[in-house]
């Protein structure tokens, strides 16, 4: 049987527990009439019943799953002849993916011999009956589940409680999901950064300034050394996050400035989501605008002023960035604005002030901390940018600060490093970890100070 | 958000410009009747405006609309609001509202909630020029001078109309700083010294300079409520205004916070005229000179705080002040 027929049957099964545990809590106490002789109402016995039935079913299933090839190869390998006990791990896992492929029919890499097709064969028989006992075994277990809990229905059995505390088990999984997987990620980016790190030794790629990641792929191969000198990318990255901040800090902050104190509501109903509407655009069209027309802009006015421009200048993809986060900017700083307390404007226009020093002098420096984290928040979304640098940005890793100069950045790099096809052994590929783990690190730490800025700053108000 | 179109300027004008020559010329027998209408013996030597006032003699009645009760005149008037309408949008706020507003006196202004009172006070200093939707009809004058005329900088007039707000407001900076506010963006002070003064006599005499005297550099938020609502009157009188008008200053306050506040508004009353919104009637009637009674828009009847608590004319104003309604 297979895998989703029994899931569909432990289903079925479900809805008819569901609705038998109701039937047989009415039929307690006698009729549908008196239902409030129970202690829940019928529908929490009906999914009392319910998950009885699922639940261990379904346990029993996925951990038959995770198990199941396991106990199938040792069987299969203990069918094997005698000559194959002396193989070698590595010949034994390519002789079992032979036999698996084999099994189910797909390319065999060598001669298929007596042993290996009857190894497949048994292989599929193990399987076959495996599927059987599964599946007996479940509904087995679904349909005494579902009785069990049907037996125990009583008026006075506290199935609310049950039922909602399944519930919260349930949610509690949902949530940690998320949590989980980050937690994943993080530990897979750390474990591949610290082999990059037995590598190539942590201060080099501190502190070194040479960025070349090309190593040699053989051993007589010349010329390909590998330098993994992570600054000039650092500053390549500071670079072009600095010019991204000019543009968008100042513009943010006056956008946010006239749309929250300056603006009608009218004009405010318009642009706010015009606004939106330029946080919403792809950064890959960011991408293609910087590569294609502000590069070249950028290049050609810099050549009618007499300054020698790289045609992927770091002041192209800036200026893109920057314009990408002026809504990212202007709403958190417009919310900054937006939770001073209409009493300090009040209070300050009742003394005689202007708008522009209710502004200066009151609002800004009570909104300060909250845009402040606002700005933080940029930073690290411009540092962790990628697509547009990718596309506007150089792949030279020069260590400057000149802006007319094409610069590369961490994120480049790590998309370089790692398209197309790449050995998980070599210093190149593990550098990309090296670099996504410093990424992490300092976008994580600019999110917390942003973001506790942030809040410190609204409790102080609310 | 002036007066709204020309041809209601145009109308108010020759309003006005005929009250004005009833007033500077009165003949001996418009003066006997309007003293014998408004059965008020010294309506002659008034300065404001003089406008027909309601009978006082009529019965206590329950009708809006009709013509405020009372007196709205007043010696030394110093701020006279007259047909004082207040739209937002479609919402007619205060209605064809007329009060003298004297020196050296507290006029309160009470009602029950919404019915325009915290409105019209913000009337008078263009308070709610900060509200799009709020138009304002009518002239205020203060001084003698038009504030809503198109020459009228409504951030001078605030200047010299200070607020004080229902909730203690004062600004996220060191209570020195809250209280040298004013007199910094006006330029009132010279030098540092004489803006030491400015905020020393200023907290003096909103009472608070003992209390605070040794902490000026500490945020003006970690002051108690009552203290906060005494230094946001100290920042409102460091920029010496002419006019201070209260709004509900002490609905955020204890009972000796409030004590404390009202006895300041008495002290205060001596250089300044003083325009309160109160809930309390209590309050009003131990801080007052005057009051104002305001229903659904209406300005229903105005007196001396004593006649007004004791003998209302308006049967709304006795509702009111017994408690049955509000």
């Amino acid at each position: 049987m297979q895998s989703t027929t029994l899931v569909l049957l432990i289903g079925l099964m479900a809805v008819s527990a569901f609705y038998l545990g109701r039937g047989r809590s009415l039929a307690c106490v006698g009729g549908p009439g008196k239902g409030q002789a129970l202690h829940s109402l019928p529908g929490y016995y009906g999914y009392f019943v319910a998950i009885w039935c699922v639940l261990p079913a379904l346990a029993v299933l996925l951990l038959w799953v995770m198990i199941e090839p396991r106990v199938v190869v040792a069987l299969v390998v203990d069918s094997l002849p005698a000559s194959y006990e002396s193989y070698s791990a590595g010949e034994l896992d390519l002789l079992l993916n032979n036999i698996q492929n084999l099994a189910s029919g797909d390319v065999v890499s060598v001669d298929v011999d007596a042993v290996l097709s009857g190894a497949a064969e048994l292989f599929n028989a193990h399987i076959a009956r495996s599927r059987q006992l599964l599946a007996v075994l479940c509904l087995g277990i679904a349909v005494l589940g579902g009785a069990l809990a049907w037996r125990r229905i009583n008026p006075e059995l506290r199935v609310r409680n049950s039922v909602e505390s399944v519930i919260r088990w349930f949610l509690i999984a949902a949530s940690s999901i998320a949590i989980f997987t980050t937690i994943g990620i993080v530990l897979s980016v750390l474990f591949e950064a610290l082999r990059f790190f037995q590598k190539v030794p942590i201060s080099e790629f501190l502190f070194g300034t040479s960025w070349s990641p090309q190593t040699a792929i053989r051993a007589d191969q010349v010329g390909s050394s590998g330098s993994f000198g992570a600054v000039p990318l650092f500053t390549g990255t500071m670079l072009i996050t600095s010019i991204a901040m000019v543009v968008a800090v100042p513009v943010g902050l006056m956008t946010a400035i006239y749309l929250a104190e300056y603006s009608s509501t009218r004009v405010r109903g318009i642009a706010k989501p015009l606004l939106e509407v330029l946080a919403g655009i792809p950064t890959v069209v960011y991408g293609f605008f910087a590569a294609l027309t502000v590069a070249p802009w950028v290049r050609n006015a810099g050549e009618s002023a007499g300054i020698s421009v790289a045609s992927e200048s770091a002041l192209a993809a800036g200026l893109v960035m920057g314009i990408m986060i002026i809504p990212l900017v202007s709403s958190l700083a417009d919310d900054a604005i937006n939770a001073v307390p209409s009493a300090m404007r009040d209070g300050a226009l009742g003394l005689g002030s202007t708008r522009s020093e209710t502004m200066t002098k009151v609002i800004l420096p009570a909104a300060l901390p909250g845009i402040v984290g606002g700005i933080l928040l940029a930073v690290s979304r411009a540092i962790g940018e990628t697509m547009i640098v990718v596309m506007a940005a150089g792949l030279s890793a020069n260590l400057t600060a000149n802006p007319f100069e094409a610069v590369t950045t961490v994120t480049v790099q790590i998309v370089t490093l790692l398209v197309g096809d790449q050995e998980f052994d070599s210093a190149k590929t593990l550098a990309a970890f090296a670099l996504g783990l410093m990424l992490f690190v300092v976008t994580l730490i600019l999110n917390v100070i942003g973001l506790g800025v942030v809040r410190k700053y609204r409790e102080e108000y609310d | 958000m002036v007066i709204a179109d020309s041809y209601r300027l145009v109308t108010y004008m020759k309003m006005a410009a005929m009250t004005d020559t009833r007033i500077e010329d009165p003949t001996p027998a418009t003066e006997a009747v309007i003293d014998a209408v408004t059965d008020e013996p010294d309506a002659g030597s008034d300065v404001g405006i003089e406008l027909p006032a309601a009978d006082a003699a009529v019965a206590p009645n329950a009708e809006l609309g009709g013509q405020t009760v009372g007196n709205v005149h007043c010696d030394n008037a110093f701020m006279i609001a007259e047909n004082v309408n207040v739209h937002y949008g479609d919402n007619h706020a205060i209605r064809d509202v007329t009060l003298e507003i004297g020196k050296k006196q507290v006029v309160a202004l009470i009602g029950p909630s919404g019915c325009g009172k915290s409105t019209f006070l913000r009337c008078l200093n263009r308070m709610n020029d900060t509200i799009e939707v709020a138009r304002v009809t009518g002239t205020i004058t203060l001084d003698g001078k038009d504030i809503y005329r198109k020459s009228q900088d409504p951030v001078a007039l605030r200047a010299r109309v200070g607020m004080v707000f229902q909730k203690p407001n004062p600004f996220p900076k060191s209570i020195y700083d809250n209280v040298a506010y004013g007199p910094r963006i006006h330029g009132l002070a010279g030098d540092r010294a004489e803006l030491d003064s400015i905020v020393h006599s200023s907290l003096e005499r909103a009472g608070l300079l003992k209390e605070v005297k040794d902490r000026l550099e500490e945020p003006g938020t970690s002051l108690s409520g009552g203290q906060q609502q005494r230094l946001c009157i100290a920042r409102t009188i460091a920029v010496n205004p002419e006019v201070i008008l209260m709004d509900e200053p002490c609905s955020a306050l204890d009972p000796i916070a409030t004590a404390r506040i009202e006895d300041l508004m008495d002290e205060l009353c001596e250089d300044y005229a003083i325009v309160i919104v109160t809930h309390s009637m209590q309050q009003a009637a131990r801080v007052s000179r005057r009051v104002a009674y305001f229903h659904l828009g209406h300005l229903v009847e105005v007196d001396d705080t004593d006649k007004v608590f004791t003998n209302p004319q308006h049967k709304l104003t006795e509702d009111y002040i017994t408690g049955r309604i509000g």
